[in-house]
């Protein structure tokens, strides 16, 4: 994960605090170790069960806020899906869309998406994680298993540019058609312009001190 | 050059000759006719006034069968997610409180439950905070399915609903008025518990418009169910059954209206709903007078959760409203001026007069706001529009590395395509407004 230097994330100028020298690193999120606790582990065995290429599909597993996350490999993301939704022990009947997030720091696993599941039929959560590098920025639609993915994927593939390969319409859905660029990765700039008031001038959000 | 009847009439026999009976005008006006159906494609919107905000819906019609309909979005897109990874984690409250802004006290729960989640304080916050949550959700459920009604109505060109469903919404604005300082856009939960306690006497205000509102929404009951001309413009319209709700994640109203019980506040609750007598309202008939059905069942089962809160608010009176750890909290209540805001006066003197630790706390929460375990959560709520769900990640830092909501508008509108192709396009109207999109949630 990520590290940090110093206390209050100024750079450029110099340490007057003494908090300067301070290193953090963030938290690890590496897999977690069974028992995992709540129905995390009837999913997990569940899952196994089901589909014995579970060890090669399943990066990680991992437990944080009471939330489990399944970190799948691309390759194997449909049939893993397939398997959640149509397993009476499983039955993950929604997906609650897809959501990307950008990691420039993570060489090789840039772009990740997450994918929020749903049982109605055991009342549980579970979260699919799928990340692909940045280069190769592929990862298949599962517009065929949630047809409720569609929109989700095309907002995803809009701001953050991850293509879902075998979506029948993998267009721009927010932004205007012929938008350059996709907004919500951490390269592409807030915006924004100094504004003078009173004298003093107080700089766009992007621009700002940010506390670390 | 090929043969040109005009030419001897007009002397250009050299170089080219452009003339009607040219290109290939002569096989199109022979294919004029060949099909037999008439196919106009229609663009209605995204400023018309049947769709329910900036909603472009493109219509295939074969006469007044709609064959194909797609929604075309994004009219409102104001880049909220973007936005709130440059501000505090309290900021972003601000921000998300105005994506869905018929339904903003619902967002910025479900915003701040996540965030809470990320912070690990779930169960640390107080009973009073929770009470007040769940009391302003409801009544934010009230003022949201009032404007379904009327906006439904209107579109639908029944003009005396909205008269109705406007006034009693007006009451439940009022009461956010009172309580907030604002009656839209509140920014009111806030990581840690509500930006401020209720005011005594509002209590007693809270009760007394549930009375009355009980009384009133009988106008449009007794206007609407049963109604001749309301049941042809609503009844098998818009249909759309359990499987696909399911596929494609339709939640709220319309799952509800497919016969589902399923209702995050009975099946996954949180901030105490578990403590609340209330029943989830189903119909079977997967149409948009049966979401109607619903959405009206559920303004009484809100009326009965916001007096069960009153009593609880009434029990806890004086406790606080605010996470205990001071460096989450608000450092002051906000509601005390004499004009009613600014900060109250005994912290101002303390801060400016009496203890510079105390002035440097206040800063430091103020300006930088507090640290977030780095990690991810996902939390829900059910909203008047179906599941609310909040993506929040963190790394670390006093800022959201991500906030995504998983918005029921946005989601519940794919199913437009499914509830009106092969049906007549005045059902269209019908259809979406039984949907209740809002664009600004949709667009975000």
């Amino acid at each position: 994960m990520s590290q940090d230097d110093g206390m209050f994330g100024v750079q450029g100028t110099g340490d007057t605090s003494g908090f300067g020298g301070l290193v953090r690193t963030g938290a690890s999120t590496g897999s977690a170790e069974r028992p995992y606790g709540s129905y995390f582990d009837d999913v997990a065995d569940d899952l196994e069960r089901a589909y014995p290429e579970f060890n090669e599909a399943i990066e990680s597993v991992v437990i944080q806020n009471g939330e489990l996350t399944l970190h799948v490999k691309r390759e194997k993301l449909v049939e893993v899906a397939k398997i959640l939704r149509d397993n009476p022990k499983l039955s993950f009947e929604m997906c609650l869309g897809v959501s990307g997030v950008h990691y420039p720091d993570q060489t090789g696993r840039e772009l990740h998406a997450v994918y929020p599941l749903l049982s109605l039929t055991h009342n549980r959560r579970i979260r699919l994680e799928v990340s692909v590098p940045d280069a190769d920025s592929h990862i298949p639609s599962l517009v065929e298993v949630w047809a409720g993915n569609n929109w989700h994927e095309r907002e995803t593939f809009d701001m953050f540019g991850i293509i879902f390969d075998g979506h029948a319409g993998l267009t721009r859905i927010l932004m205007p058609d012929d938008w350059a660029g996709h907004p919500q990765r951490k390269d592409y700039p807030l915006g924004g312009i100094p504004v003078e008031f009173q004298g003093a001038t107080i700089p766009a959000p992007s621009e700002r001190r940010s506390y670390r | 050059m090929t043969f040109d009847p005009y030419a001897s009439s007009r002397e250009t026999t050299e170089g080219r000759v452009y003339s009607v009976t040219g290109g290939d005008w002569d096989e199109l006006s022979t294919e004029i006719g060949a099909t037999k159906e008439e196919r106009v494609v229609v663009n209605m919107g995204p400023q018309h006034p049947s769709t329910h905000g900036v909603l472009r819906l493109i219509l295939e019609l074969e006469g007044e069968t709609v064959t194909e309909a797609r929604c075309a979005i994004g009219y409102l897109h104001t880049g909220i997610e973007k936005n709130t990874e440059y501000r505090t984690w309290t900021q972003g409250v601000t921000y998300v409180t105005r994506m869905d802004y018929l339904a903003p006290i619902f967002n910025e729960t479900a915003y701040c439950l996540s965030t809470e989640k990320l912070l690990g304080i779930t169960d640390q916050i107080p009973e009073r905070a929770q009470v007040i949550r769940v009391m302003m959700m409801e009544l934010n459920r009230i003022s949201s399915h009032m404007v379904a009604f009327g906006t439904g109505g209107l579109e639908l060109g029944a003009l005396t609903p909205i008269f109705f469903a406007f006034r009693d919404r007006e009451t439940v604005l009022d009461l956010f008025e009172e309580i907030s300082g604002l009656r839209m856009n509140m920014a009111y939960i806030r990581p840690g518990g509500v930006a401020q306690d209720v005011p005594q006497d509002s209590v007693d205000h809270i009760r007394q418009a549930c009375r009355d509102m009980r009384k009133s929404f009988k106008d449009n009951e007794t206007l609407l169910v049963g109604n001749s001309i309301w049941m042809k413009r609503t009844k098998d319209i818009g249909y759309l059954d359990l499987a696909g709700c399911l596929t494609l994640g339709v939640t709220g109203p319309i799952l509800r209206a497919a016969g589902m019980p399923w209702d995050l506040r009975k099946s996954q609750p949180y901030s105490g709903y578990e403590n609340y007598k209330f029943d989830v309202i189903t119909t079977d008939t997967c149409d948009a007078y049966g979401r109607f059905l619903v959405r009206l069942g559920e303004l009484e089962q809100s009326l009965r959760i916001i007096e069960q809160c009153c009593d609880n608010l009434d029990k806890l009176n004086g406790a606080p409203v605010m996470v205990a750890d001071k460096k989450i909290a608000w450092p002051a209540q906000l509601s005390v001026g004499a004009d009613g805001i600014g900060n109250s006066l005994p912290h101002i003197r303390e801060i400016m007069g009496e203890s510079m630790e105390a002035l440097i706390h206040h800063f430091k929460i103020v300006t930088e706001g507090f640290r977030v375990p780095a990690g991810q959560a996902y939390a829900a709520v059910e909203s008047p529009r179906g599941e609310t769900g909040v993506h929040t990640v963190s790394d670390g830092g006093t800022r959201p590395y991500r906030v995504h909501f998983r918005e029921p508008s946005f989601n519940n509108l794919q199913s437009t395509a499914a509830m009106c192709e092969g049906g007549m396009v005045a059902d269209v109207i019908s259809a979406v407004a039984s949907i209740d999109p809002v664009m600004g949630g949709v667009d975000r």
